[in-house]
């Protein structure tokens, strides 16, 4: 029903090729805890794609699937397939690594590393043996993460010395100086006061011009004002676990507007009331 | 009548007096150290008057002539213990990151996974349970008293790289390292068991400096798409670079002091060389060896070397525990 | 727009995804399989030396390990049989002086450390000297104790021995009490003050008891450390081939024998009995040493249980 319903939308609205990524969860598993199942999600070129749901649903579960971050989880199992250009990543013959080369990650808490500013933009591009103009390229990201008029004067300066929100923006313009074709990001927002989100948010809606972006998040008006496409995510109590699955996916407005599913409408009456 | 009373007056005095013996102990213990700095310092005056500066630049030891010099152990004393520190960094850096970037665990996962046994009741505790057994393996090393490692010098060390140490001399004698044959006790044998000694050290100090990298920095890396050793080169080393090198101070502070080993088999001759199977001597050696048979004025320049030595060894260990110090302050930046 | 930095792929419906793989061509990917496995050698390679020790004390000392050692007095040269039954004596006595010192003061010093004034300026220089004896080279422990008791009463003795042991137990024993001490839940400590409970009534009927495998587990260490050390012994103590007692008294003012100080001299030496009677005694030291590790920490795990 779920899969039904997801699927009627992407045909309908965008053509098949658009799609970067197509996920298709079918079980994962920590060990023995099964934390998701079938969960489809596409996540389409030059969109933001959200996902919401309660705590504990498994949202950052499959954003960190989608780059096989949780290949680092020692126990982590999955059965299903993640498709990027074509390509499922869990083949084994893929490199994980490779896969990050193209798909960045930014995560809820901002976690620059301990050199200067310059350098925390430059990693990326140390990593993957950048020859050009290195200056530039960091100027780019910066200017990118809109950070480049706070930091310019003091890029020798410790990635440390900047404030919560500054130090968010400089993860994400590390991630995104190497221009991954994708970018996530877990509730980058979470750690950060109302006027540094309002500059992540319109940042994003600057990076979707290049970047394609899919994005956890738990406050219900971000996902509105900036997702294109919107997928909830629920935990299922039914067999004793708590496993969380997709319980509906489709564009922003409709499913703000109308959810056709009871838990999709719970949810959302419950947050906005 | 109520069960509640005001304190006895021998409660008080009791109290009292704890309090008191608590303070005296606590300043007991300050004036042990004095003390201890104090009296070698005293005992070494009448020494120092004599033999003035000279004598850390002498390079004989005679008690007939009266003639004393500590260059030559000072020079063994600094050879060996950087010889031995540099094997024991290579070695126990390497441990401490086998133990703390899952190495061994994640190894070993694999393994079991590959006959499906990873959840396993029993088997799949095997991880850990390795983890840790390679953890109190390594710290048994420290656990082993220094005169057993002398012991195994003597009978197994030197006899093992004897030829080895005497072809490379025959093979490569032009180079100064190898400028002399190994006859028996010499400055390699004694650095490598001295090297065995401070790994310990290392490992776990290091272990420690590894641990206190916040998990979300190795994230980071591996989220830039970092291979393994991208992360623990460009993040997690540098970041933790600070108590590392603490670590190795402290090392090296321990193989400075250690005595017995070095006595045994470091072949204590007092000769200045650079090289590697040369007989040497140490600081630590010579005292241990003329202590017991010293007379009344070679006692009072034994005096001078310990104060020397006991100058060498607090300046080493105060810079790598404020080093420490440093080190988990920087961290609590990064948390 | 720039030129995008990696290789990406076009497109078209069916890109090229080889890139993706993984391959051992590929620089980094070797670079650090590479790296993984010399680690991986190194930390076996630093292995060996303790397996190698374990297996020459058993091979060499567990050959001619007897009964009879350990009541024998050590052979002179090119004697035959013999044993170290004075050493192991002389060992655990020097052992019992340096605790009788370092525990109570160091326990008394852990109790100012942590309840009387923690965070005094007195405190902090304590616990400063504290970390100076922690590296304090073993040696110069002996050279003390030559200056201030073998100088002072005119002779080597199991006193000046023990003397110098202490000074190497006591940081161990004050550092891990005090941890022990403030592991106590303050609510314990509250509620017997707020009883009434003198501070000397607080610390003898709740903390003390409270901390006691914490301190005890300190003391096992120290124990452990303080009986395989040889270099504060070998001027301080001396050595002796004969029973510490004559007739029926200790005497604890006269030249002591010790396992580690045996071992020292027997290993030096061209006589075949005597080498094989320190290889003896190495097993029985090592095994006495990890005998109280390892009762340390038992006493340790029962606490966390
Ligand atoms: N590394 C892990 N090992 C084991 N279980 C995990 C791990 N990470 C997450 N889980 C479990 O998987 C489930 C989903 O977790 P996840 O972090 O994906 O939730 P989430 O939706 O992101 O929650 P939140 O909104 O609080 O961040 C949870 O029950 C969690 O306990
Ligand atoms: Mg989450």
């Amino acid at each position: 029903m779920t899969n039904a319903e997801t699927m009627e939308s992407t045909t309908t609205n965008t053509p098949q090729h658009d799609v970067v990524i197509e996920c298709d969860i079918r079980e994962l598993y920590y060990g023995n805890f099964k934390a998701v199942r079938d969960t489809y999600v596409p996540i389409h070129k030059g969109a933001i794609t959200a996902f919401i749901g309660p705590s504990g649903c498994g949202k950052s579960t499959v954003l960190r699937c989608l780059n096989r971050m949780n290949d680092l989880v020692r126990g982590f199992r999955f059965e299903g397939r993640v498709n990027f250009l074509g390509r499922d990543i869990y083949d084994p013959a893929i490199d994980p690594v490779a896969i990050r080369r193209h798909i960045g990650m930014v995560f809820q808490q901002p976690n620059p590393f301990s050199m200067s500013i310059f350098n925390n933009v430059a990693f990326g591009l140390k990593l993957n043996r950048f020859k050009g103009n290195k200056e530039e390229r960091v100027e780019m990201a910066l200017r990118g993460a809109a950070l480049w008029d706070e930091v310019k004067d003091k890029l020798h300066k410790s990635g440390l010395s900047l404030s919560g929100g500054q130090q968010q923006r400089l993860c994400i313009a590390r991630a995104i100086a190497t221009e991954p074709e994708v970018l996530l990001m877990d509730e980058p927002c979470s750690a950060l006061d109302p006027i540094a989100t309002r500059k992540v948010e319109e940042l994003m809606l600057e990076l979707k011009e290049k970047y394609t972006i899919a994005i956890v998040t738990h406050n219900l008006q971000q996902a509105q004002r900036v997702a294109d496409k919107t997928g909830f995510l629920y935990v299922d109590t039914t067999e004793g676990s708590r496993t969380g699955y997709l319980v509906e996916f489709g564009d922003s407005d409709r499913l703000f507007e109308a959810p056709q599913e009871k838990y999709t409408q719970d949810y959302i009456r419950g947050e906005f009331s | 009548m109520s069960i509640s009373q005001p304190p006895t007056s021998g409660q008080r005095t009791a109290n009292k007096a704890f309090r008191l013996s608590t303070f005296a102990f606590a300043w007991l213990s300050v004036a042990l150290v004095v003390y201890i700095v104090c009296m070698i310092t005293w005992e070494a005056i009448p020494a120092f008057r004599e033999h003035g500066l000279g004598f850390i630049t002498g390079t004989t030891w005679d008690a007939n002539t009266g003639e004393y010099g500590i260059l030559p152990e000072i020079w063994g004393t600094l050879y060996s213990s950087l010889l031995a520190l540099l094997i024991g960094t290579v070695f126990g850096v390497s441990v401490a990151i086998f133990l703390t970037e899952g190495f061994l665990s994640g190894g070993v996962f694999a393994l079991l996974k590959a006959v499906h046994l990873q959840y396993h009741p029993l088997w799949g505790r095997l991880p850990e349970q390795l983890e840790h057994l390679l953890k109190n393996l390594v710290e048994l090393l420290a656990a082993i008293p220094s005169v057993v490692y002398g012991l195994w010098g003597i009978f197994v060390v030197i006899p093992m790289i004897r030829p080895v140490a005497n072809y490379l001399h025959e093979a490569l004698g032009w180079f100064p390292a190898f400028g002399t044959p190994l006859s028996g006790p010499g400055l390699l044998p004694a650095s490598l068991v001295l090297a065995i000694m401070i790994l310990p050290t290392i490992a776990a100090i290091s272990r420690d400096a590894l641990n206190a990298v916040p998990n979300k920095l190795r994230e980071a890396a591996y989220g830039m798409a970092a291979t393994r050793w991208e992360a623990i080169l460009y993040v997690i080393l540098p970041t933790s670079a600070t108590g590392l090198f603490g670590a190795v101070v402290l090392a090296f502070g321990r193989a400075l002091g250690e005595t017995m080993a070095l006595a045994m088999l470091v072949g204590n001759a007092n000769v200045i060389s650079v090289s590697l199977f040369s007989p040497a001597n140490t600081l630590a050696a010579l005292l241990a060896n003329n202590f017991p048979e010293a007379g009344q004025k070679e006692v009072g320049v034994l005096m001078y070397a310990a104060l020397v030595l006991l100058a060498i060894t607090l300046i080493v260990n105060i810079i790598g525990a404020a080093i420490l110090q440093r080190a988990s302050k920087n961290l609590e930046e990064v948390r | 727009m720039s030129a995008n930095i990696h290789p990406s792929a076009p497109s078209t419906p069916t890109p090229d995804t080889r890139h993706l793989e993984k391959s051992l061509r590929n620089k980094q990917s070797l670079f650090s399989f590479a790296m993984s496995a010399v680690v991986g050698i190194l930390t076996l390679l630093a292995l060996v030396p303790l397996f190698s020790v374990v297996l020459m004390l058993f091979y060499r000392g567990g050959k001619s390990l007897s009964f009879a050692l350990f009541y024998e007095l050590p052979p002179g040269p090119m004697q035959e049989g013999g044993g170290f039954g004075n050493a192991i004596l002389g060992t655990v006595i020097m052992v019992g002086i340096a605790a009788a010192i370092a525990v109570p003061m160091g326990v008394l010093a852990a109790l100012f450390l942590a309840e009387t004034a923690p965070d005094s300026r007195l405190a902090k220089t304590v616990r400063f000297c504290g970390k100076v004896l922690t590296g304090f080279p073993s040696i110069l422990a002996g050279v003390f104790a030559y200056g201030a008791v073998v100088l002072l009463t005119g002779g080597f003795s199991a006193v000046a021995g023990g003397v110098a042991l202490s000074i190497l137990m006591l940081p161990t024993v004050m550092l891990t009490a005090e941890e022990a001490l403030r592991m106590v839940p303050r609510k314990m400590k509250e509620a017997a003050i707020g009883m009434g409970a003198t501070d000397f009534q607080c610390v003898w009927m709740v903390l003390l008891p409270t901390s006691l495998p914490g301190i005890l587990t300190g003391v096992m260490l120290a124990v452990a450390r303080a009986a395989g050390e040889t270099a504060p012994l070998l001027f301080t103590a001396l050595f002796s081939n004969y029973w510490i007692s004559a007739g029926g008294n200790v005497e604890l003012m006269q030249p002591t024998a010790s396992l580690a100080v045996l071992i020292y001299n027997f290993s030096g030496v061209p006589f075949q009995n005597q080498v094989e009677l320190a290889w003896a005694a190495a097993l029985v030291l090592v095994l006495l040493v990890l005998t109280a590790n390892l009762i340390g920490q038992a006493i340790s795990r029962r606490r966390i249980d």
